[in-house]
Parts: structure tokens; sequence; C-alpha cells
């Protein structure tokens, strides 16, 4: 099996240390992306940064409208997507039996997945702004990006009531409870942190999202806040892609970009965070039960 | 009580059948937006030779070739920087990996994945741009190059976990086989674990490929969007996402330039449609094949 006076095992120490590095080429990589962004962005960050609307053709002042309008969106698009999400999961988990209908909407729902968020876009402009008849507004691009996210919170909750164990429900039928008296009192409340977990990382995507809300309802500025669920809003993500390649000054304000990228990033983060410690603390929870 | 009982049972099927109407929904809108444009444009016009430019002043054309042409090198130039970097990772992840570095690398691996695109983008146009530029000696560095970087970093993380997916649901059996016969960790990985967990890793890159595909922040923001046929991957590229992204602001609702937009759009979602649907079909008789 050796080839030429160097051994397999060297061989195989030589492969091993690749595959490390390609691992750390990969972590390298994504520190330096974080590193950018927070070292050049940290310095921009200040009260007023936070707190006010951006002035003088958005080369001073702030990003608050931008971030009131993502949480507002955000907000929305979790009013559609949490309810249904969990609902659906409900369905494939605890009700459906194997056949062609579950079988279609788990189908439907891969591939919901897969649809690029520019289609979902287009989708949002068709039935909600024209069909609809809500223009570009917050309605708009909420439940625009509540769809996009619908995959995503299925497949956690889901997630999170198969942790549940079947002794749990056999446990309830055997008492004689129906079935949706055993899923309300036994399957769901273990299962809800995990399913929180779900809608927190959902919620991180919806407000990283640009495309689907570009015509949507997006504004380019906007220096107050959204009065009605009718009237557009700025965001965060479309506010730094406005800043880094539509603004007429572009180098002035690429400190702000940094700025509004830094802010998305923890913004985002902190929902990712939110999600893992519930998951840990969730997955230490159930074993102690079982 | 029964009555009660079914209709909460009606309750979660209607939402579980929404998930199927809403992808009908969104093929039924694309096509009927789509509809007035390719009756009077004429379907032949898409994909005949020429350029897209919907508001010339003298003859209008809708030509996309091009701009399939730059979807697809990004699409693959993304999978060419993400794919081997993607299954090295999943490969150590999977085989190589004590379960704590695992525990530790993986949740760092999916931070990558919470990004946003345009975040992603505008590390492209400030610091990726500028080192393409004077590596390679180009006036700027904003172009195909720039977006497959970029766009195969955000698939990484789809890929590594994918793949690393498929390499740990080979059976335990062929690596205990291989070992006992005398191979390394390493032979074994490379000569046993890797093909039959190849189909697998091919349907995690298909993956990949559709999310590059789909991708549309990140490209619009590097990739230049020029409209010419690109030759190389030195040049500007528009893709289909961007292409979108960049006019549908601008042009009047209901105009032929509006539906042929929508046109654009279908045709990105059949690319990515039939992709995923691979990768779909593979995945499943992977998963079948190995759990015989």
């Amino acid at each position: 099996m050796t080839r030429k006076g160097i051994s397999k095992y060297t061989r195989e120490k030589a492969a091993f240390s690749i595959l490390r590095i390609s691992l750390f080429l990969v972590l390298l990589i994504l520190g330096i992306i974080l590193y950018d962004i927070a070292s050049k962005g940290l310095g921009v960050i200040s009260w007023e940064f936070l707190t006010q609307p951006p002035r003088a053709g958005m080369t001073a002042g702030g990003i608050f409208p931008a971030m009131v309008g993502t949480f507002y969106v955000t907000v929305l698009a979790a009013l559609l997507a949490v309810p249904l999400g969990i609902a659906t999961a409900i369905y494939l988990n605890e009700y459906a039996q194997k056949g062609s209908l579950t079988r279609l909407i788990r189908i439907s729902l891969r591939n919901l997945a897969g649809v690029p968020s520019i289609v979902f876009g287009l989708f949002g402009v068709a039935l909600f702004v024209q069909k609809f008849g809500w223009g570009a507004s917050l309605l708009a691009a909420g439940m625009t990006l509540g769809l996009l996210t619908l995959p995503v919170t299925v497949t956690a909750a889901e997630e999170a009531l198969k942790t549940v164990p079947r002794s749990y429900r056999e446990g309830g039928l055997a008492l004689g409870a129906t079935r949706w008296q055993m899923i309300s009192t036994l399957v769901l409340p273990p299962a809800i942190p995990g399913m929180l977990t779900g809608v927190i990382l959902g919620l991180a995507r919806a407000a990283g999202e640009t495309a689907p809300i570009l015509f949507t309802g997006a504004a380019f500025f906007l220096p107050f806040l959204p009065g009605s669920p009718f009237s557009q809003f700025m965001a965060l993500p479309y506010h730094l892609f406005v800043l880094a390649t539509q603004h007429h000054d572009i180098s002035t304000v690429r400190p702000l970009a940094y700025g509004t990228a830094l802010v998305l990033l923890v913004l985002v983060f902190l929902l990712n965070l939110g999600a893992i410690v519930l998951r840990y603390r969730f997955r230490g929870h159930l074993q102690k039960g079982r | 009580m029964n009555i009660k009982e079914n209709s909460i049972k009606m309750i979660f099927l209607a939402s579980g059948l929404l998930s199927i109407f809403i992808l009908l929904g969104i093929f039924y809108l694309l096509f009927s937006n789509s509809f007035p444009a390719l009756r009077d444009v004429g379907i032949k016009s898409f994909f005949s030779r020429g350029y897209w430019n919907p508001t010339a002043y003298s003859v209008p054309q809708y030509s996309i070739l091009n701009i399939i042409k730059g979807t697809f090198m990004v699409g693959t130039g993304s999978l060419l920087f993400a794919v081997p970097l993607g299954v090295a990772c999943a490969a150590y992840l999977a085989e190589v990996a004590s379960p704590r570095e695992r525990e530790i690398f993986k949740p760092i691996i999916e931070i990558l994945a919470g990004i946003p695109s345009v975040v992603l983008g505008f590390f492209g146009l400030v610091v990726v741009a500028p080192l393409l530029s004077s590596v390679f000696g180009l006036p700027n560095g904003i172009n195909a190059l720039n977006g497959s970087i970029l766009v195969g970093i955000m698939a990484l993380p789809t890929v590594v976990s994918l793949a690393e997916d498929a390499v740990s649901a080979v059976p335990q059996e062929y690596r205990h086989a291989s070992l006992a016969l005398g191979a390394t960790r390493w032979q074994t990985l490379k000569n046993v674990t890797i093909p039959a967990a190849f189909s697998g890793v091919l349907a995690a890159s298909l993956l990949g490929m559709g999310r590059a595909i789909g991708e549309t922040m990140t490209v619009l923001m590097v990739t230049g969007n020029a409209l010419a046929a690109p030759s190389s991957f030195m040049d500007s590229v528009r893709t289909l996402s961007a292409n979108i992204a960049i006019e549908m602001g601008e042009v009047p609702m209901g105009s032929l330039h509006f539906h042929s937009l929508f046109v654009v759009g279908l045709v990105l979602f059949i690319i990515t449609f039939i992709i995923n649907l691979l990768a779909d079909i593979i995945f499943d008789r992977y998963r079948k094949g190995v759990s015989m």
C-alpha cells in the first residue's frame, strides 16, 4: 500500500492537515469580514447615529427611521409566518398521515425554501402591491417577508415537535385525552422554546433581507417614521445598499455605510445568539425530563 | 367533542395546504404577469441573439441570453470556490474533528449563513474589489470573479452542512471494513466514505448552486451589471436577479418593460426550481441508498 518511502500515516497526517487548513480558511474569511465591518463601523456608532434621522442628503445624521422600519416590517412578517408556520408544523407532525397530500405539502415547502428572494419580491408586487391594492407599503413588504420565512419557521417548529418524546403522546391518549387535548397540554408546552428558536432564526433572516422589500415598500429616503401599515418605510438593509451604491457621494457616506452595516450585523447576531442560547437551554431541559 | 376536534384538525390542515397554494400562486402570478410580454414580444425574442434593452428609442431588444450566461458564470464560479472548500470542511468536521471541535466550529460556520447578503455585497465592494483590482491590475475589481467569490462565501454554509450530513450518513460498516483491511483513516475517507457519499455531496453542491443563482443583493453590488456578453471572469456581468432588482423600481407598472421583467423572474424561478428539484431527487435516492 505504501508508495515510495512516504508512509501511509504520514500521508494521512498531511491530508488531515489540509482539511484542517480548509476549515481555518473559512473561519479566517469570516473573521476578516466581521473584523473589517466592526473596526470601521464602531467609530461611527454614537447616540446621535442611533436616534436621529439622516440629514443633509444622507451625508450626516443617523439611521433611526431605518432601524424602526426594519423592526416594524420584521414584526409584520412574524405575525404572518409564526402562526402559519407553527400550525403547518403541527399538522405535519401531529395529524398528517403518510400519503400523497403530506408529500405534496412537504415538496411545496422545500421548493418555497429554494425560491429566490427577488422572486418573492415580484410575487409581493403582483399580489400585495397590485392585486390587493396595498401599494408599496409596510404591510406589503411585511407579508412578502413573512412568506419568505415561512419554510424556515415550519422546519424549526417541526424539529421542536419531534424532540417531544412519543411517550408523552401515548400517555395522553391512553388517559383518554382527545388528540387536540393531548397536543395542547402535553406536546406544545415542552416544544414552545424550540419553536421560539425557529421563529427567531426566521426573523433574523427576514430582518436582513433586501431584495423582497425593494419594490414592495422600502423607501430610498424618508426622514420620518411610518405612520400606518400603508406607509412606505426605510429599512436597514436597503439603507446600506443605498449608501453603498446609489448615493451621489459614495466616498463621503462610506463611514455611515459601515455604521449601518455594523448595526445590521449586530441586530442579526443578537437574534441568532438568542436563538442559540434558547436552543441549548431547551435541549438540556428535555433531556432531564426524559 | 368530535366536531370541535375535527374543526381544529381542519384549521391545521388548511395552513398546511396554504404552502401548496403559495407555491402555485407564485408560479401563477409570475406567469400571468409575464403573459402580456410573452404575447407582444414573443417568447423567441427573449432567447434570440442580441441584447437586453427594452427602453431603446428605436427598436427595443429583449434578449436575456447574455444575462443567463452571466448568471451561470457567477453560479458555477461560486461553486468552483465553495464546493472544494466546503467539502473539505465537511469531511474534516464529520470524520476528523473531535466532538468538542465539532461543537465549536459548526455554530461558527452557521454565523456565516447569518450574514445578510447586502452586508456581504458591501464587503465585496469595499474589500474584495480593491484587492482584485490590485492583484490583477484591473481598473476596478467589480466583475464576475468578485461575484463568484462573494456568492461562494454565501453558499459555503449550505454546502458544508449538507455535505457533512451526507458524509455522516455513510454506514459505519463501510468504514470498519476498510479500516479492518489495514487502510488508514485518510485512505478510508478518500477511497470509501467520500465515494459512498458522492451523490449526497453532489446534491449539496446543486443546492448551493440554486442559492447562488437566486442570490440578488451580493451580485447586484459587486458584479458591475454590464449588459455586454461576458468573455471572462474579469468582465462585468449582469445576472437575472440583479436585472430585476435594477429595473423593477423604475418601470411604470403595467408597461411592456414591467411585464418583461416578470418573464426574467419566471425564467429565474424555473431554473432554480429545476436545480432544487434535481438536488431533492438525488438526496432522496441517496438517503434511501445509505439506509439500506
